[in-house]
């Protein structure tokens, strides 16, 4: 196997993702999305360390992890905050601010 | 297995220049420090103590900051923490810069004269509309985790204004990013606006810093290394495909662009500054900004000066989608806050073009950094202002409010006429001499058309400014108009110091000028 078939189903998964957010509504769904292009993101980094043939490339995807985990904790909290309010976790709903 | 082991053998713990990094570890450490005392001390202590330990820890940043720049150090600055950090002439500027920037936030978050217990809810897990939501609405206290939340967001911005590489920048990305979603969402009065735009401002903000991730694998598959110096080398030959590098400078950089509030990337900044507490909103549009741009500066001079011809085109266009919606859009508002995030839209292209204008001598980066700080001032003032016009539920911002200002409170009225004169760009005003060093610098770059095209959008955007300004002098105030709140001590200094630094640097710039024309990026 040749790592670009590696690159290409990232930047699938990654479009995937970006289609993901973009045209759900359920801001669980987009935020699902949004964990799926940074997954996404981790493997193209892990292949071009074996293409590089460093490791800078794998330790990258732990970090990437870190900051995705961290980032589900708040996003979740704000998540849970509005759907306690509006007993929905449309992202339709949430139209007070606008023009 | 044998690589590994190859080269856990080759491991060396680095270097730490702690002289150089104090600012950071002291904002980073008084962070978690403020983290343990929400932990441990009474309620009704952490208020006052919170408030001085942030206080303090910014002065003693500052000092250390002071120190360790009329020390000896290098004159093209030093990379430290194996080159992850770069602490040269613009990131000591920037960290300055920040620092007092947030000082002036700090004060106007701490204020509870203005609104009884503060902007803040006392309990961000009630839920709006309940009967316990009335009772936290009227009973002082409030949520002091905002503070070590600040500290985090202005020790990510630190970070991120000086990191040496792409990695680092991300990790500091998310970490000024993280504590600015939850701030948001703490508003004590009108809290569904308020989570509203911490939703939005968070599903944005992750998918933009997805884009930005992307941007740094490919950059990483182009470079084999995620150094800026290291990009800007592979740039200059190498053998891998130019796709690579320039998809991933076109991720990394909508990624930047959507942080910094710029052209089509703003859609975002409106709402997030209407719903957020107003301190939050002068905390987001004062130091967000300057670290957002500090980032753009140092990634576009570091990394990429090298290919600017390929990338220069797509940078003047955004820039003037920036201006063109700031302008345009800033005169359909009807709302105070709304009304001055289209302004920042339109301040942000004004800012895409001093850095784009990367001439040899450095005046482009030296001019923007001068009107990042002069906006920083002008805008923090401005949003303290706005914290003081209130009715019975809250803030009045809606601009019908603010009509007849002046007969009611002459004072607020005349500083909130100069700010707005200052975000105009009048002459004698900070916001004047911002505009003239970046435009020419850009000139002197061979930018004329879109210096035109900013003459065009200023103008357009005066005429929103001065239309608040007729508003407040020449109309009849209602008579079930808002009041204006006497501010007490904290929000008196921070409208105080944005107005002075903003008069200051009008009458006399050379200063900060010389300043933040020091040295270049360490490369």
């Amino acid at each position: 196997m040749t790592p670009t078939y590696y690159l290409l189903l990232s930047a699938l998964l990654f479009s995937i993702g970006a289609v993901g957010v973009l045209v759900r509504r359920n801001a669980i769904v987009v935020f699902m999305c949004v964990e799926l292009m940074l997954n996404a993101v981790n493997l193209s980094l892990v292949t071009f360390a074996r293409i590089n043939g460093s490791l800078d490339g794998q330790v990258m995807a732990f970090f990437v992890m870190v900051v995705a985990a961290a980032e589900v904790v708040v996003g979740l909290a704000i998540i849970m905050s509005i759907f306690r309010t509006r007993r929905s976790a449309s992202v339709d709903d949430s139209n007070l601010l606008k023009y | 297995m044998n690589l590994l082991v190859a080269q856990a053998q080759q491991i060396e713990a680095p270097e730490i220049d702690y002289g150089a990094i104090a600012p950071l570890l002291i904002v980073l450490g008084a962070a978690c420090i403020s983290v343990l005392l929400e932990a441990l001390l009474p309620k009704h202590q952490r208020w006052a103590v919170q408030l001085v330990l942030t206080l303090v820890t910014l002065v003693g940043a500052v000092g250390s900051l002071i120190l360790y720049a009329t020390s000896e150090r290098p004159e093209q600055g030093v990379a430290t923490l194996a080159g992850a950090i770069a602490v040269d002439s613009p990131a000591l500027f920037l960290w300055a810069t920040l620092l007092v920037l947030g000082f002036g936030s700090v004060l106007l978050i701490a204020d509870r004269s203005v609104e009884p217990g503060g902007a803040f809810v006392a309990q961000a897990a009630i839920r709006p509309g309940t009967v316990q939501d009335r009772a936290q609405a009227t009973k002082t206290g409030m949520q002091t985790e905002v503070f070590p939340l600040t500290l985090f967001a202005l020790g990510g911005m630190m970070t991120f204004v000086a990191s040496n590489d792409l990695l680092t920048m991300f990790i500091a990305l998310e970490v000024l990013s993280l504590p600015l979603y939850l701030l948001c969402g703490l508003a004590r009065r009108r809290r569904l606006l308020s989570q509203e735009a911490a939703v939005k401002y968070f599903l944005l903000g992750a998918f933009a810093s997805a884009f930005f991730l992307y941007g740094v694998a490919l950059l990483y598959g182009y470079a084999g290394s995620v150094k800026l110096s290291a990009i800007a080398t592979a740039a200059g030959g190498t053998d891998r495909s130019d796709t690579l590098l320039f998809a991933g400078f076109g991720l990394l950089v909508v990624g930047l662009l959507f942080k910094a509030a710029v052209g089509p990337f703003h859609s975002w900044t409106p709402d997030v500054y209407q719903g957020a507490p107003t301190p939050i909103t002068a905390f987001m549009a004062a130091c967000t900004k300057v670290a957002a741009f500090g980032g753009i500066l140092r990634v576009l001079t570091v990394a990429f000066e090298n290919t600017q011809w390929e990338w220069r085109g797509v940078l003047y266009g955004v820039a003037v989608v920036s201006m063109v919606i700031g302008a345009i859009l800033g005169l359909t508002q009807t709302d105070v806050k709304r009304m001055i995030a289209y302004s920042s839209v339109a301040h942000a292209g004004f800012l895409l073009i001093g850095s784009i204008a990367l001439v040899p001598d450095g005046t482009g980066v030296s001019a923007t950094m001068f009107y990042l700080l002069a906006y920083g001032f002008t805008t923090i003032a401005a949003f303290g202002v706005v914290s003081l016009v209130r009715n019975s539920d809250g803030e009045a911002t809606h601009l019908s409010q603010w009509a007849g200002l002046a007969k009611r409170s002459p004072i607020v009225a005349a500083t909130f006429t100069f700010l707005l004169l200052a975000l105009a760009g009048i002459p004698l005003t900070s916001g004047f001499i911002g505009k003239f060093v970046v435009f020419s610098a850009a000139i002197e770059a061979g930018l004329m058309p879109l210096v035109v095209i900013a003459l065009v959008a200023s103008a357009v955007a005066a005429f929103f400014y001065l239309r608040v300004i007729v508003l407040m002098y020449f109309s009849d105030p209602a008579p079930d108009g808002p009041t204006v709140t006497v501010p007490g001590a904290f929000t008196t200094i921070a409208i105080t110091l944005g107005a002075v630094v903003t008069l200051v640097l009008g009458l006399w710039p050379t200063f900060v000028l010389d300043w933040a024309g020091t040295g270049s990026f360490l490369s």
